[in-house]
């Protein structure tokens, strides 16, 4: 077990940290000033929703630049009339990683490790070209498939419909992970008596725990974010993910934005705890599932 | 039934040739094992994109509406969805639209990820955080980032038009959203500001694979600056900047949630593209066959951009 760590590290750690802990980072303060400079405008448009948000209720004339007259009152708005639907997204979302993991991890691995010879190819090619497949021609289909089974308004449908981002994502990038897996330790534990299943559930899938953190954050996030499927595989108001909520907020005339933006705020939270919590992993996970394929 | 599962497991998916020694678990039985661990993924994509491709084509022969949700007929009609939906005036404008919008979509993104990606290589305090920073933007809803966008752009109370107030060589204020001339600026604008933290990631990891020995022994012959991106960064970049450009052409065709987030398609279908347009033949007017004819239109201009895109590229990297 020992030796998978390296790995482990070196997929999720990236190259950077290992490099600037051996040559220390030289001072060049025009270059942070400037790269804060950058940063901040392009992150203007969120201080901008949480300032929006912090804004006394019935503010629909200029917002100030700063909340200086702070109010919770969009969040009290926003908690009352969305808070629901917060909680459908957060089902569906949680439901959507459970299921694209059990669906994708099985599949990545055995890309990476069985001999398939050339169906490993034509599989991962058709993987990739689900990404060309627009969103809108799904739903179409989806929409009178859902309508025959009775899957509109259900979070069965969402969840299986919200993975379709997921899926594909989750496959490519553990797949390039578990490459990295030596065939010989899988191998041992073949030596000790497991099948094929004993060895991928507990040899393959503990060592592949961050890239199995990485995927299902980016699930969580596909399937939060998704608007498509909200807007056109639900019908009623009894099942509203957040997105949807928010569309229908920003779709009539709008005289007060700031409880809208206290929902997009909230929104939008998972995304922040995301990037606190596992930034490393999302940076790592970003350039490996994209590029290394 | 053995006899079943060695012919799925040898004839099926097996390639010729014998096991690897290790995978001595490789005969009839094992092979099935192993293949099942392949089945979901498989069937999960067939139903969600095979069968959503396959139903839109035939679909789009369809007179397929709300009546055919309750009788269960969809009568075929042959490409009558196709000439109604190119013979729709809104259609030149969409495909316009569509051109337009990604076009200037992948310039913006792409030169400016590229931008910041190169800078951000450049070894600085701070940078790691701000890199880290720079994704925040891409993990929003993009439904909430359209919403702050629209109060954003506001014509009357909009902190984008108050600010362009206090400069003193702008007469006016633009009516960003509300505008048949501006909105699809507008919407483009907001486009290209969600695509940047991906750009410039993807663009950033490319960077970090290029080895620092290179540009060492560059310098020695004095391709330093613009000459060293030139002559090394640039051509070693080439496999990434193929994937960035491809993956966003590919998206930015399909997007949806940014232009009805921020305009509907509207003013007067100014930000009407295939795509949207697509969404309100099925969905508001419940014409679903002439959606799937739109839908499919847009698959064939996603196709053909990919393949001709992917054509052009690996001529240029062989030779």
């Amino acid at each position: 077990m020992s030796a998978a760590v390296p790995i482990a590290r070196r997929a999720a750690g990236g190259d950077t940290a290992g490099r600037a802990s051996r040559v220390p980072t030289p001072r060049r303060p025009g270059h942070t000033i400037l790269g804060v400079i950058i940063i901040a405008v392009m992150l203007f448009p969120l201080y901008w929703m949480l300032n929006v948000s912090l804004q006394p209720a019935g503010n629909a004339s200029a917002t100030p630049w700063l909340p200086l007259d702070l109010s919770l009152d969009g969040y009290r708005t926003a908690l009352a009339e969305q808070g629901g639907n917060l909680v459908t997204s957060l089902i569906i979302s949680l439901g959507a990683v459970v299921f694209s993991l059990l669906i994708a991890a099985p599949a990545a691995y055995a890309l990476a490790h069985f001999r398939f010879g050339k169906w490993v190819v034509v599989f991962l090619f058709a993987v990739l070209t689900t990404q060309m497949v627009p969103g809108i021609v799904v739903a179409n289909a989806l929409y009178s498939a859902y309508s025959d089974l009775g899957l509109l308004n259900t979070y069965v449908g969402l969840i299986l419909a919200d993975s379709a981002a997921g899926i594909p994502f989750s496959i490519i990038l553990m797949r390039a992970f578990m490459m990295g897996i030596p065939a010989s330790i899988v191998e041992a534990a073949y030596v000790d008596g497991a099948g094929p299943v004993r060895a991928f559930v507990s040899v393959v899938l503990p060592i592949s725990r961050n890239a199995l953190i990485t995927s299902a954050l980016f699930i969580f996030l596909f399937a939060w974010g998704d608007f498509l499927f909200a807007l056109t595989l639900t019908t009623s108001e009894s099942m509203r993910p957040i997105t949807l909520g928010l569309y229908s907020y920003i779709g009539g005339f709008v005289s007060d934005w700031s409880p809208i933006m206290a929902t997009a705020v909230l929104s939008s939270l998972p995304a922040i705890a995301l990037l606190v919590l596992a930034q490393r992993y999302v940076a790592a996970g970003v350039t490996g599932g994209a590029v290394k394929s | 039934m053995t006899s079943t599962e060695v012919r799925v497991g040898s004839g099926g998916l097996a390639p010729p040739g014998p096991a690897r020694p290790a995978r001595r678990r490789s005969s009839g039985r094992g092979r099935l094992v192993q293949v099942a661990f392949l089945i979901p993924a498989a069937v999960y994509l067939v139903l969600f994109f095979g069968y959503p491709v396959v139903k839109n084509i035939t679909m789009g022969f369809q007179e397929y509406t709300t009546r055919t949700f309750y009788t269960g007929e969809a009568p075929w009609v042959g490409f009558a969805n196709y000439v109604t939906a190119v013979t729709d005036p809104v259609f030149d404008r969409a495909l316009l639209n569509t051109g337009l919008f990604t076009v200037g979509s992948i310039l913006g993104q792409f030169t400016i990820g590229l931008a910041i990606a190169l800078f951000f290589h450049r070894r600085f305090h701070l940078s790691g955080v701000l890199r880290s920073l720079l994704l925040l933007p891409w993990l929003v809803p993009m439904i909430a980032a359209s919403a702050v966008w629209r109060w954003i752009l506001d014509t009357d109370h909009g902190v984008l038009n108050r600010t362009l107030d206090l400069l003193p060589f702008l007469d006016g204020r633009p009516a960003w959203l509300t505008s048949t001339t501006l909105a699809l600026v507008a919407v483009i604008i907001v486009n290209i500001w969600l695509g940047i933290p991906f750009n410039a990631t993807i663009l950033y990891g490319g960077l970090q694979e290029i080895p620092e020995e290179l540009y060492e022994a560059g310098s020695l012959d004095g391709a330093t600056g613009a000459r060293a991106f030139r002559h090394i960064t640039w051509p070693l970049l080439r496999g990434v900047v193929t994937v960035v450009l491809v993956l966003g052409v590919v998206y930015t065709l399909k997007v949806l949630d940014v232009i009805l987030g921020l305009t509907n398609g509207g003013p007067a279908n100014a930000t009407q593209t295939i795509s949207t347009f697509s969404y309100h033949m099925s969905f508001r007017e419940f014409d679903f066959g002439v959606g799937a004819a739109l839908g499919n239109i847009l698959v064939l201009i996603s196709l053909v951009f990919a393949i001709v895109y992917l054509r052009l590229n690996r001529r240029a990297i062989d030779e």
